[in-house]
């Protein structure tokens, strides 16, 4: 047991008392009272846990501490801008998709990750992207038009 | 051949009893009318004492006069603030099923609130004062849509005789929109209002006039949730979000097979544990429903608790416990159904024997359907604290109000020293209908001297489970020489706790199509005894039996080479009302209305078919056709889903279709490969690859159309889901002409 240190969302925050081989999940949400990740499944099979380590996707369930130290984390707290919401967020919102709402974060977070590395997906790239996130509500056909919406404006930003 | 042998559940009342309550008086015709008088309506609102308790400034001539009341709240829905902001208290749980929104539209509809002025919260848990607190049957809509509206109109109206006063007018020439009130070109905003509304005396909820449907200014257009925002910024929402000071966290280890008892665990090993604080053994009531015997462990945190659950070591005593056996219980059951009747007769109208030589075609077929689980994707959790003489809780559950009195059986204590807040719960689909998990925390947390959270692994989450039953039919229909349904004979094999009645979510009822619609029907059963847990699951009993029923009809049309949807608006006939609430004129309007959006009777490509499917559920009717394409391999693709469904006047648009959409989207993913299955007494499927939910790839494509008839209005969590399966079912028949009669489709060889 040791303070482990960890960069998320931008600010270096330490946590004390946390084993090495703790999951990275557990301590964003027990240590650092970050409770918008999720935990589903613990396997790594839902992705409800989905976070950003270095921009990419990862299953924090799944993740020690100790192999992200170093690397920057961003979780659903911290996708927002200073002041306004990602435009995938925004998305959201207008497209209505959640229903309960537990696995839009992780869903979040992965569209985020597609959208970094390939901001006009196709609907093949987004099935791929989102291949590891489980909607048990079925919202499937709105995160699709979200995602869409969002690339469309991003891109309207960039022109 | 007597199936019957007779298992202890003392759970099992309890569970029968829940689904009577949630199935409610579904027919869409008779609808309960939330009545209420002065008296009921002062004690609904909080104002026959309750109004301080839930420290409302209240808006009687008595406690409200003068000039101090900063806020208007003439009963414990709303409350409108000086400065224009209209706080509106959503009394049920949100599940997914976006009560939180619909429930504050249909107050600001009455109230003639604009939408944006509008902060919602939730309200409470308190029965006596907000009536039902649960979601279950999609009856949150129909069971307080009176309520709710009387809770806005009595507001407006309150609000409308203080501007009239001010301006020295009749109230019959005022009127209200966007949260003020206006008489010509005057107006006044509601904020303006609030002292001088307060002042006045509450009418009788029952005199005040509410809207006509064309009236209506907010409801049947779209609405984004109110909670999105919180939602897509990973606010604190969830039950499993809760935290308290000090709080630590417990897990629960129970016999993997129902009913086992803890015979000795290692305690005092698992004790020495890493950020362990403590463990000891809870003896439970032995009630599915409420605490069965266990092994507790308290730790610092989520992390350390699962951790130590791995290292504990626990005998079961299993005298008593479930050996339930998923592949002996199909033997059986495939046996038994080669008699063509069970040994309970449940309808027996004409002659069916006599109507099946009559016959110029029969078919026969047996029809298997699985157990499945609910699996929402938050797992169990529940937060509890005793302290101060009262259990207080946090609970992600679908049924607040009757978790009080579940729980306090359960812990030995009067209701009074119980306190549930309500959160927002991460899926229900039925699964928090039961408060087991309230139960179990409350059970810990008067054990330690702290607050508690209780976390299940997702491996407990789907094991743990009431499942939804799984059946057998064994079916036998004719059709006469025009192809018309003459006879129609089902020996139902199903489940029991009791050896005496079906368990929970596996009865069936003559009720169902095409009981009354044909004229020679029998309809028996056999109960096989089991004690794995089952319940409500997303649309009871509608999600296994629509699909034999469905799929069975098209089995009868295909043999007698009639066109599907023919063959369904004849066995609907004239319009009239059946018992159970299925309208067969409305039926017969969303059949027509959805082979015409899908392009009914079209040519397709090679490999493709269309499936139609109806269902009556949960006083909605709803025709549904699925296009799908099947390859040599039985690689099946569903395309399109097309749904047409009358639930009356809609509420929220985009609440409404999202729930056709995920009904779909559920709907087919349990149809092509969810199984739960036990040995032994034992859940075989632990996680999510083992009970593969569909994924974002193979979602079809949902369109939604809805008649918004002059009816009842009702709930849509559930009745898009049963004409699913058997719409791709026929679908698939279309395409390559095999008949499936087993689920999940895996089973007959197919995949995504």
């Amino acid at each position: 047991m040791s303070a482990i240190r960890l960069r998320v969302n931008g600010k270096d925050l330490s946590a004390e008392n946390v084993a090495p081989d703790t999951p990275l999940l557990w301590v964003l949400r027990d240590s650092l009272g970050l409770v918008g990740t999720k935990f589903g499944c613990g396997m790594a099979l839902c992705g409800a846990c989905t976070v950003l380590a270095d921009g990419a996707p990862i299953r924090a369930c799944s993740t020690p501490v100790s192999a992200v130290s170093g690397q920057a984390i961003t979780t659903i707290e911290g996708l927002a801008g200073k002041d306004k919401l990602h435009p995938l967020q925004q998305a959201w919102i207008d497209h209505d998709v959640p229903q309960c709402g537990y696995c839009q974060a992780g869903q979040l977070m992965s569209a985020a990750a597609l959208l970094e590395r390939t901001p006009k997906p196709t609907d093949a790239d987004i099935d791929t992207a989102m291949a590891g996130n489980l909607c048990r509500c079925g919202t499937y056909q709105r995160i699709r038009a979200a995602i869409h919406t969002a690339a469309a404006k991003l891109a309207q930003g960039k022109a | 051949m007597n199936a019957l042998v007779q298992p202890a559940s003392q759970a099992d009342e309890n569970l029968r009893d829940l689904m009577r309550d949630i199935e409610g008086d579904a027919g869409g015709v008779t609808l309960r009318a939330v009545k209420l008088d002065r008296r009921s309506f002062l004690k609904l609102t909080g104002m026959a004492g309750g109004g301080l308790a839930l420290g409302f400034v209240v808006g009687t001539d008595a406690r409200a006069a003068g000039t101090t009341a900063t806020e208007f709240a003439p009963n414990a829905f709303l409350r409108i603030s000086r400065n224009g902001s209209i706080l509106i208290y959503s009394k049920g749980p949100e599940i997914g099923q976006g009560i939180k929104t619909a429930f504050p539209l249909i107050i600001a509809e009455e109230l003639d609130a604009k939408w944006s002025d509008v902060v919602v919260e939730q309200a409470p848990v308190n029965p006596a004062v907000y009536g039902r607190q649960s979601a279950g049957g999609s009856r949150s809509i129909p069971d307080s849509w009176d309520q709710l509206r009387r809770a806005g109109a009595v507001a407006r109206s309150m609000l409308v005789a203080a501007a009239a006063a001010q301006w020295k007018v009749p109230v019959e020439e005022c009127s209200t929109r966007d949260s003020a009130v206006w008489h010509g070109e005057k107006s006044l905003k509601y904020g303006a209002l609030v002292t001088s509304a307060a002042a006045l005396p509450v009418p009788d909820a029952t005199t005040v006039r509410l809207k006509e449907r064309s009236e209506y200014r907010l409801l049947g257009k779209s609405y984004t949730g109110v909670d999105n925002h919180r939602v897509v910024t990973g606010a604190p929402l969830f039950g499993i979000d809760q935290t308290l000071p000090g709080m630590k966290i417990a897990v629960f280890e129970r016999c993997p097979a129902t009913g086992g008892k803890v015979r000795s665990a290692n305690l005092d090993e698992v004790k020495r544990l890493p950020g362990v604080r403590d463990a000891f053994v809870v003896e439970g009531n032995g009630k599915t429903t409420e605490v069965m015997p266990g092994v507790a462990i308290v730790a610092d945190t989520t992390w350390t608790a699962f951790e130590a659950r791995k290292k504990l070591k626990v005998e079961w005593d299993e005298s008593t416990a479930s050996k339930d056996s998923w592949s002996e219980l199909v033997k059986r059951a495939t046996e038994l159904g080669k008699q063509p009747t069970g040994t309970q007769t449940l309808a027996n109208i004409g002659s069916v024997d006599e109507a099946l030589k009559g016959a110029a075609k029969t078919v026969a077929g047996f029809y298997t359907y699985p157990f499945v689980s609910h699996a929402p994707l938050e797992p169990q959790n529940c937060t509890a604290w005793a302290h101060d003489g009262i259990v207080e809780f946090w609970a992600p559950s679908q049924t607040a109000d009757r978790a009080l009195e579940t729980v306090a059986a359960a812990l030995g204590l009067p209701v009074a020293q119980i306190k549930i807040h309500q959160t927002r719960v991460g899926g229900g689909f039925g699964r928090r209908l039961m408060n087991d998990y309230v139960c179990e925390a409350g059970a810990i947390a008067r054990r330690y001297n702290a607050p508690v959270k209780l976390v299940w692994t997702r491996e407990q989450d789907m094991s743990q489970d009431f499942f939804r039953p799984g059946g057998f039919h064994s079916l036998t229909g004719g059709v006469d020489a025009t192809g018309k349904l003459v006879a129609w004979r089902n020996h139902f094999i199903t489940f029991t706790h009791d050896g005496k009645a079906p368990s929970s979510g596996s009865n069936w009822s003559e009720q169902e199509l095409p009981g009354q619609s044909v004229a020679n029907y029998q309809l028996s059963q056999t109960l096989l005894p089991i004690q794995t847990p089952t319940g409500p699951w997303r649309a009871p009993r509608s999600c296994s039996v629509a699909w034999v029923i469905q799929s069975f009809l098209h089995e009868l049309s295909a043999a007698a080479g009639r066109d599907h949807r023919d063959f369904l608006l004849e066995l609907m006939g004239e319009p009239r009302l059946l018992q159970g609430g299925l309208n067969t004129g409305r039926a017969a309007d969303v059949i027509r209305l959805v082979t015409e959006k899908a392009g009914w009777g079209r040519k397709l490509p090679e490999g493709h078919g269309l499936g139609l499917a109806f269902h009556y559920s949960h006083a909605g009717h709803f025709a549904e056709v699925a296009e799908v394409s099947v390859d040599r391999n039985r690689k099946v693709r569903l395309h399109r889903m097309v749904v047409a469904g009358d639930i009356g006047p809609i509420v929220n648009l985009s609440g409404a279709k999202n729930q056709c959409e995920g009904g779909v989207v559920d709907g087919f993913s349990t149809m092509l490969g969810l199984e739960i299955s036990m040995e032994n007494g034992r859940i075989e499927q632990s996680n999510f690859h083992q009970y593969p939910i569909l994924r974002l790839a193979n979602h079809p494509q949902v369109e939604v159309h809805f008649i918004e008839s002059n009816n009842p209005p009702t709930g849509v969590g559930e009745p898009a889901l049963p004409p699913v399966a058997p719409a791709i079912c026929n679908a698939i028949h279309a395409a390559i002409g095999h008949r499936v009669r087993t689920l999940p489709l895996t089973k007959e060889g197919f995949s995504i």
